[in-house]
């Protein structure tokens, strides 16, 4: 009897269909994903560490470089906005957890209704990400950038505050117009021009009694050390050009290195949520068409739902590791 | 099918729910606190949490303590992985467990090497 019994057992196994670990085949192969994706963000923001670590005494103050907040403009509000931005893939996170409930029931309204939320929420943070980049890139008050990669900011001594290049730089007649390839020297090329050069912005900081420099050392309270204006006229002959905004090359906010970690791993973390919203909608619709009705179960939310919360998962360490740190 | 085996407690039974619904939004809440708790800190930063404790201040390691807490309700709660049997359970926190501390622990390690010897070489790096 019992021989048999196991004879039995072991043709099913072999026979493919049963479930070892209680789990799906499907469901295993997505934690199977997200466990090597989350090794791939761990890679990323270990060698964040690693750089950070490396350059400790002049690293960027997060609250420095993100102080905007929509319609709230020239307010500095350090945090708030990528507090909101947590707050809702939180919330998507939260209605695609009730949407995976509400498939185990077979509610396919509620499915439905809870996969449009979080979608939406999903759109929502990617806009956010999008906004946060722009500003970033644009830049606000621009610097100066000496031979060794050091960036030079400037601050009104009389007041404390950071003082904007484009502001104080004073006008030089000048024939220097951006080198494009079909005029002039053709193998000079380049995408623009600062909107101030590194003159002008030399002789705004010499007529300005009030203006020092501000440099990437950080002093024993973890603010970034501000020159005495002697000092601050002798550093500003150490400047080649001018800095206005960030891009993997050069940044205004200080070492480069942060401007390309912030652009590789916010950059990864918002293709996995923009990839996310593709899925979600393929399913959303495939939830619509009463498909996963007529196969018995809604699994399939159930995974797309696993790959939702680890995007939202890994924003929990970004967050961490890119502001709050 | 799996609906009726979801596990309803959460802060080892200390709390109980009476359907995965509530939960979900149990764990909402407390995951909403503690962000908010990391925030506020994040924009007073509290003078006694500046200290410095094994190369890091204070505050930086209750903001890491802090977001593991969090990681483990996304994944022990909205990942379901609190149902998930033992195996799958290990099999998918272990690897990771093990591997991400150890990756960081190295490559830290000499981060701060590198950054002792640039800050007292001969070679100027900083010009």
């Amino acid at each position: 009897m019992e021989v048999t019994a196991n004879a039995a057992e072991n043709e099913q196994v072999w026979g493919g269909g049963n479930r070892p670990l209680n789990a799906s085949y499907g469901k295993m192969m997505m934690w199977f994903f997200i466990v090597s994706d989350a090794l791939t963000f761990t890679g990323f923001l270990v060698s964040y560490g690693f750089s950070r670590f490396k350059n400790i005494n002049t690293w960027p103050i997060a609250d420095e470089v993100f102080t905007h907040f929509p319609f709230l403009h020239g307010i500095d509000a350090p945090m708030y906005y990528v507090a909101l931005m947590t707050f809702i893939l939180i919330f998507s996170s939260v209605t695609m957890v009730l949407a995976v409930d509400a498939g185990h029931h077979m509610q396919k309204a509620k499915v439905t209704f809870y996969m449009l939320l979080t979608i939406i929420g999903g759109a929502i943070f990617v806009g956010s990400q999008a906004w946060e980049w722009k500003n970033f890139i644009k830049g606000e008050y621009g610097a100066l950038e000496t031979k060794g990669g050091q960036i030079l900011q400037f601050v009104d001594a009389s007041t404390g505050k950071r003082a904007a290049i484009q502001e104080f730089a004073l006008g030089i007649e000048t024939e220097r117009a951006t080198h494009q390839s079909n005029k002039g020297v053709w193998y000079e090329d380049e995408t623009a021009l600062p909107t101030v050069s590194l003159a002008e912005v030399k002789k705004g900081f010499i007529a300005d009694e009030n203006l020092v420099i501000r440099t990437q050392e950080l002093n024993e309270k973890g603010e970034k050390t501000v020159l005495s204006r002697a000092a601050s006229l002798e550093k500003l002959n150490a400047a080649v050009g001018v800095v206005e905004g960030a891009n993997l090359i050069h940044n205004e906010y200080g070492n480069r290195l942060f401007a390309d970690f912030f652009f590789f791993i916010t950059g990864f973390h918002g293709f996995h949520v923009f990839s996310g919203v593709v899925i979600n909608i393929i399913i959303f619709f495939n939830v619509i068409l009463g498909t996963y009705e007529r196969r018995g179960h809604y699994e399939m939310v159930e995974k797309v739902g696993l790959y939702w919360h680890f995007v939202d998962l890994v924003w929990v360490f970004v967050f961490t590791f890119f502001y709050l740190v | 099918m799996a609906a009726e085996a979801h596990k309803l407690a959460i802060f080892r039974g200390l709390l109980k729910f009476k359907s995965n619904q509530q939960k979900i939004w149990g764990v909402l809440i407390f995951l909403s606190i503690v962000t908010t708790i990391e925030v506020v800190l994040g924009i007073i930063k509290p003078e006694a949490l500046l200290v410095s404790f094994l190369k890091m201040k204070i505050l930086n390691w209750i903001f890491i303590i802090l977001t593991l807490v969090k990681a483990y309700y996304i994944a022990w709660d909205f990942m379901h992985v609190r149902d998930e049997k033992s195996g799958l359970k290990n099999a998918i926190v272990l690897p990771l467990l093990i591997l991400i501390p150890y990756l960081a622990f190295i490559l830290l390690v000499e981060a701060v090497y590198i950054f002792d010897v640039m800050n007292s070489g001969f070679v100027a790096w900083n010009f």
